[in-house]
This record gives C-alpha cells, sequence and structure tokens, in this order.
C-alpha cells in the first residue's frame, strides 16, 4: 500500500488556496483574477493552474494599467496571458483620467496608485464583476493583517472594517446584494519569504526586474532609490546614480523603490530576504508613508 | 518545518496585543521600518515606554480607543516552527471576532491579569475556545510584575482555572506567569521569578504537540467546482475538483456520491493534472468516477464502507452573532462548506450560562448567546458532529436577504431517531 504523502506548511498553504479559488468559481458569477505582473498575482496564476486544469480558468485575467509600470512586467505579462491561452482584460488609468477629467497628481514623484481605485470601480461596472481575487498578504501591512479572505466591499466598493462579516472555520461566505463585490485574497495567511520559496519550488518565472540588474536610479530625500523614467520630473538639484538593483515588489514605477542588492538567483533572492531587516513595503513603497493609517483609508475607498 | 495556529483571548486590558507585539519584538520579527514607526507614534503618544500592542492594533478606530475591535493575523518563524497568531478582541461587544479566531487555531493562550483573576470574559473565551475544538490551552497569567511576582498569587489564580478548565474537560494545559510589558518569561527566562521552574512562553509553544492529523477520521470530501474542458483533447473530461476534509481516499475504492446514494468506483485521483494513488487531507485534488453519475457542487463523495447519512434534521450549538434575537420559527440559510440549502430553526433548546456552564432554558439567543437549537433543512446535509470531525461538523448560518453571517454552528448529532 502507498504510504501516505507528508504535509509540509507550504503544501497546507497551497491547498488553502486552491480551495479559496474554487469557493470563487463555486459561489460567484462573474469573478475576475486582478493580475498586476507582480510575484504574488504570478503566484496565483499558477494556484490558479493547479485548481482549474485541466479545464479553463472560471475567470478572466484583469490588469489596472497605470501607465507607470515597467515595461519588462508588461511584456511578461502578455507572454503569460499569451502562454495559458487565458482572456486578459486591461483597462488604463489614463483613460479613467480622460473620461472622468480627473486631475493628474503632482509633484515630483506623482504616483497613480490612488488614481487606480477609480479605473478599479468603473472596470468592476463594466463588467459586473461580483468577485475579484487579489494577491494580498496580511504580513504586508497592519491594515491588511486585519482583512478577510473573503472582503465584502458595499456598492461603493468601500471596506468597513467594522462591519466586517465573521469568517469561521474555512467556510467561505460569498453571498452578496446586487451591487456589492467581494474581494478575495487566497494567500493572505503567506508572507513574503513563503510567496519566495513558493517561486522557488515550483519554479515559476518572474519578469526580469526582480532579479539584480544595473539601473539609472535617482537617490531619494529617504534614501531609497527610484528608477528613472520618463514619468518623473527631475530637476537639477536630483542626485541621479547607476546601481546595481532589485525589486523586492513591482508596483506603480513612480512610488516603488528598488533595492540595492546582487541577487541574480532565486536562492540569492531568499537568502537576501532572510537577511532584510526592513519590511517589504517599508524598503520599497513611497505612498504608505503619507500618514499612519495610509493604507487602511484607501481600502476604505474601495482601493484593493 | 511544522505550523502552529493560535489565538490570545482574555478580557478587554489583560494585555494580549502587547504579548503578541512582545513575542515578535524578543523573536526579532519585527522590522526595523516598523519599530521606526511605532517610535514615531510613542513620540505623539503620553506613554513613556515604546507601546507594543500597536504593532497589531492596526485600525485607526482601534488606535483612538486603544482596544483591539477585529482580528489581525500575524506570522512568525523560530528556527524549530512556523506560527500564525491570531490576535482576537476581548469586549463582549467582539465576541463574534474572538469566534473567528478559534475557529481556526489549534491552541489558545488565555490571559489573565494578575490583579484581576479569572473573570467572566475569560471564561467566556475559554468555553468558546473548548466548543470550537481547541484542545490545547496555556493560562498565561499577565502583569505578574503588578503583583510582586507573587507566586502565591500565581497559585490562586492556577487554582481557580483549573476549575473552569476542569469543567469543560480541558486536558492539556500550561500555567505560566509573564510579563508582556516588560517581557518577563515570555521569549526569555525571568530573574523576577525565581520560583517558576517550567518553559517560558515561546519555548511552550515551540515544543507543544501541533494538531495531529486528519488521516485516521472517516473519508470526507465535498464537491466545491465540476471540471468540464469540453475541448477537442478532452470532449469527456468531467473531473470533481475539491479539497479533502478529512480522511485518506485511495485510486480504486468504492464510493458513494451523496445525498443522491449512487456508488461507483473512483477512477483516479489527480492533483495538479498528475494521477496519484492515494491523497489526504487537507489537499486539493480533482476526482474522477467510473461511472458517467450526476454530481454537481456540494455533493460528497466518500468511500462505501464510511458514509454518513444524509439528514435534514439536526441538532446544533450555535454562537450567535446578530443584534437581533433568534427565536424558533426564524428562516435562514445554512452554508454547510460547498452545500447551501434553506433551513428553519424549530425549537431553541437551551442556552449555556456562561458563568456556570449550565444549561438553562431559553426561547431566544441574544447577541453572544451560545444556544442549543434543532434545526430542519430543505435538502439534506452530509455531515457529522463536530465532536467526531471539526470541518464536517460546522456549517454557518446566513440571513437569505443580506448575506450577513448570522452564527457559527456547531452540530451535536444529526441522529434524531427520538423526534
Amino acid at each position: 500500500m502507498p504510504t501516505l504523502p507528508r504535509l509540509d506548511y507550504l503544501d497546507r498553504l497551497e491547498a488553502e488556496a486552491i480551495h479559496i479559488l474554487r469557493e470563487v468559481a463555486g459561489q460567484f458569477q462573474r469573478p475576475a483574477l486582478l493580475f498586476s505582473g507582480g510575484k504574488d498575482s504570478i503566484a496565483l496564476v499558477r494556484l490558479a493552474e493547479k485548481a482549474f486544469r485541466p479545464g479553463k480558468f472560471p475567470f478572466p485575467l484583469v490588469h489596472i494599467d497605470t501607465g507607470h509600470n515597467f515595461p519588462e512586467v508588461l511584456a511578461f505579462r502578455d507572454a503569460l496571458a499569451e502562454r495559458l491561452g487565458e482572456q486578459l482584460i486591461v483597462r488604463r488609468v489614463e483613460d479613467t483620467i480622460q473620461q472622468r477629467g480627473l486631475r493628474e497628481p503632482g509633484g515630483k514623484f506623482p504616483s497613480r496608485n490612488a488614481l487606480q481605485t477609480y479605473t478599479l470601480l468603473d472596470t468592476i461596472e463594466e463588467f459586473g464583476f461580483d468577485a475579484c481575487i487579489g494577491g494580498a498578504r496580511r504580513d504586508e501591512e497592519k491594515a491588511r493583517a486585519k482583512e478577510r479572505i473573503f472582503s465584502v466591499r458595499d456598492e461603493f466598493g468601500q471596506w468597513d472594517p467594522r462591519r466586517q462579516r465573521p469568517e469561521l472555520w474555512n467556510i467561505y461566505n460569498g453571498q452578496i446584494q446586487p451591487g456589492e463585490n467581494v474581494r478575495v485574497f487566497p494567500i493572505s495567511n503567506w508572507t513574503e519569504l513563503d510567496v519566495w520559496n513558493y517561486i522557488q519550488r515550483e519554479n515559476i518565472q518572474l519578469p526580469s526586474i526582480y532579479f539584480a540588474h544595473e539601473r539609472r536610479c535617482v537617490v531619494l530625500p529617504s534614501g531609497q532609490l527610484l528608477a528613472v523614467t520618463e514619468h518623473l520630473s527631475l530637476d537639477a538639484s536630483d542626485e541621479l546614480t547607476t546601481r546595481q538593483v532589485r525589486f523586492r515588489t513591482v508596483g506603480d514605477a513612480t512610488c516603488t523603490a528598488a533595492v540595492e542588492s546582487d541577487a541574480s538567483t532565486l536562492e540569492a533572492i531568499i537568502e537576501d530576504i532572510l537577511q532584510a531587516k526592513v519590511s517589504e513595503r517599508g524598503a520599497t513603497r513611497l505612498d504608505d508613508r503619507i500618514s499612519e493609517t495610509g493604507m487602511e483609508d484607501r481600502k476604505r475607498n474601495g482601493y484593493f | 518545518m511544522d505550523l502552529l495556529r493560535f489565538i490570545t483571548c482574555g478580557s478587554v486590558d489583560d494585555g494580549k496585543s502587547t504579548l503578541i507585539g512582545r513575542l515578535l519584538y524578543d523573536s526579532d520579527a519585527v522590522s526595523l521600518d516598523v519599530l521606526a514607526a511605532l517610535e514615531e507614534q510613542n513620540r505623539t503618544s503620553a506613554a513613556g515606554t515604546v507601546d507594543l500592542a500597536l504593532l497589531t492594533d492596526g485600525l485607526r478606530a482601534e488606535r483612538e480607543q486603544g482596544i483591539t475591535i477585529d482580528v489581525a493575523h500575524k506570522y512568525f518563524t523560530t528556527p524549530r516552527r512556523k506560527f500564525i497568531i491570531t490576535d482576537t478582541p476581548g469586549h463582549v461587544q467582539y465576541t463574534r471576532n474572538m469566534v473567528t479566531g478559534a475557529s481556526n487555531a489549534d491552541l489558545a493562550i488565555v490571559l489573565v491579569d494578575a490583579r484581576q483573576g479569572v473573570v467572566e470574559q475569560t471564561r467566556r473565551h475559554t468555553i468558546v475556545s473548548a466548543l470550537l475544538g481547541i484542545r490545547r490551552f496555556v493560562l498565561a497569567v499577565n502583569k505578574i510584575d503588578l503583583v510582586g511576582y507573587s507566586e502565591a498569587v500565581f497559585r490562586d489564580i492556577v487554582a481557580d482555572y483549573a476549575a473552569v478548565a476542569a469543567q469543560l474537560g480541558i486536558k492539556q494545559l500550561a500555567n505560566i506567569p509573564i510579563s508582556a510589558l516588560h517581557g518577563d518569561n515570555v521569549v526569555r527566562a525571568s530573574a523576577n521569578l525565581p520560583w517558576y521552574k517550567g518553559p517560558n512562553l515561546l519555548e511552550y509553544l515551540e515544543t507543544v504537540s501541533v494538531a495531529p492529523d486528519t488521516t485516521h477520521e472517516a473519508a470526507r470530501f465535498q464537491v466545491q467546482y465540476v471540471i468540464r474542458p469540453q475541448s477537442a483533447e478532452l470532449p469527456d473530461y468531467r473531473g470533481y475538483a475539491g479539497r479533502i476534509q478529512s480522511g485518506v481516499y485511495r485510486r480504486g475504492q468504492q464510493v458513494v456520491v451523496l445525498p443522491a446514494g449512487i456508488e461507483t468506483t473512483l477512477e483516479a485521483i489527480e492533483i495538479n493534472q498528475q494521477a496519484v494513488e492515494v491523497a489526504v487531507a487537507p489537499q486539493g485534488v480533482v476526482l474522477r468516477l467510473a461511472d458517467d453519475v450526476d454530481v454537481s457542487r456540494g455533493d460528497t463523495i466518500v468511500p462505501a464502507d464510511q458514509a454518513p447519512e444524509p439528514t435534514r434534521e439536526l441538532e446544533a450549538t450555535l454562537c450567535w452573532m446578530e443584534e437581533r434575537p433568534l427565536r424558533a420559527g426564524r428562516k435562514l440559510l445554512v452554508q454547510h462548506h460547498a452545500a447551501k440549502t434553506k433551513a428553519v430553526v424549530q425549537s431553541i433548546l437551551g442556552k449555556t450560562n456562561i458563568q456556570s456552564f449550565a444549561q438553562e432554558d431559553a426561547d431566544e439567543a441574544k447577541l453572544n448567546d451560545i444556544v442549543r437549537v434543532r434545526l430542519k433543512t430543505a435538502t439534506p446535509l452530509v455531515a457529522d458532529a463536530y465532536g467526531q470531525n471539526r470541518t464536517t461538523g460546522a456549517f454557518i448560518l446566513l440571513d437569505e436577504q443580506t448575506g450577513a453571517t448570522l452564527a457559527a454552528g456547531l452540530i451535536e448529532t444529526t441522529e434524531l431517531a427520538y423526534a
């Protein structure tokens, strides 16, 4: 008789995530998987393959493109959707700005992160999505640590942390009213290190900017390094430098800092993360620093 | 590496959030930037020391009021074990969030303020934790510094709590004196507690046995989603995707599809499109059957020799979570994992007294009450008693109109022959 498989914690996290993805497929009429081209959503795509193959995904991949993305990430996004043979829907913040007459953020480092919320909510309405799967993790940020795996948003897309549904056992309640939608986070219980270990174990391909490379950067007053792109309005006072960097998280090029690193393999990246004294968001995100509750406030407004 | 999921519970101001902050801080699980933000916060507050509770109290309202409103999940790893901590609120008002935390935990740390001793919330949280199937408890007598590190105070509280634990049938209990604020006996042994000979809290958490696997339990699998590619290569493929809830599945087994009761053979078990001979809980799998039978989401596939009797009537314990009281006759929805059906509460059989744990007569359930009810469902459920199976014995009740989660339900019995 064959011996019973022994499951380690990564197997358990994987099983939990697959279970959640299948609950989405079973409970909702029009789900979507929010795909940014970053490592967390790439891991989600692998989990979706495990959950639904040999069938098709029961949802399209949806990218809310801020227009400030790294070209390497966009190329990777398109190639991945092509290889999977799955539908990719792209909606651009640029178009929302035009249609709604929104004001572009000013300043030297004009992040469109906040404007993404409008495009996301418009896209949800356009397609009638009732569930949006995202790659957010509770270890990222203290407001995220409070969020349910099935997180109900009202008809305005708002999150109300005081009115969250109890979430009991692994029974996920996706019963909603017309106009409401649910944000679903299958890898809530994964840490940054878990994701990297999974990427290594599964041999998952990533955009090249996750690995060490030379890049022209501007040194911010905080000491953080921001990639020089056409979106920044730099002047003579800015200190420019070329460094060996990689990205620990992939977001908007105007608000996601690079980290100095010569880690060019998954093994080296994992070693980097093990040694890191600064959290993922702390090292890389500029927009969480606006206020103590920056993330909570954005999520209340419908941010993913 | 194995994984321990635990909750912290106890009354408000017993120091749960501070304890978690201390565990994270003293085991170097707090990043420098997060610490810097914390110190910045403290500069603007009155407190003299770093307020470690702010590591978990992440919501604006929590920081304003200095209380925990909702569950926070925190993660840390030591060389010996990986931990998922669920920090649950102490306020009676937020008991439903405490139930949320307890439902997925393997161990509960019950905090008691050394100056207050065992109070009503200590009892309520212990009973909820025990009810939800937690078998391992730690009584952490906190703020021991505020009673002069007194062994006598500790002994008295341990004796009081031992009586509570005995009433609830709790067998695995460790008693540890700590000061979360100063770090005594949390991650390091304390010179202030020379009379205490046991392990410190982290040592205990690293060495206590984790949840036993469920491979010895009856095999249970519920269909979440039917995979039908209908492609040129796979025109006839039908796979039943779901998670093994308990026990073991083997290729070639005689199985029965419930509640319909159709017998067939388990032709294949697939994981990630690879055929396997055997799979165990909690693996996600795709099952394929030898015969073309009608199977849909919510159906259960079990080995023929382990099949439970589907039922439309059951007795259950509810943790009631809505402001509006529950009375007999109310219609609602039962969600038993992937199965969802209408139900009516036929009668309320009684209510648990939090002080004495005795069953009392009751004709309604108010917010946070623990009641025993009889339910009748529109379609049969394939379920077990919670005492036998922590997964298939659990369900939730929903409001038909709003979809709100109204109650956590634990099946006591599905055999109502006497009814």
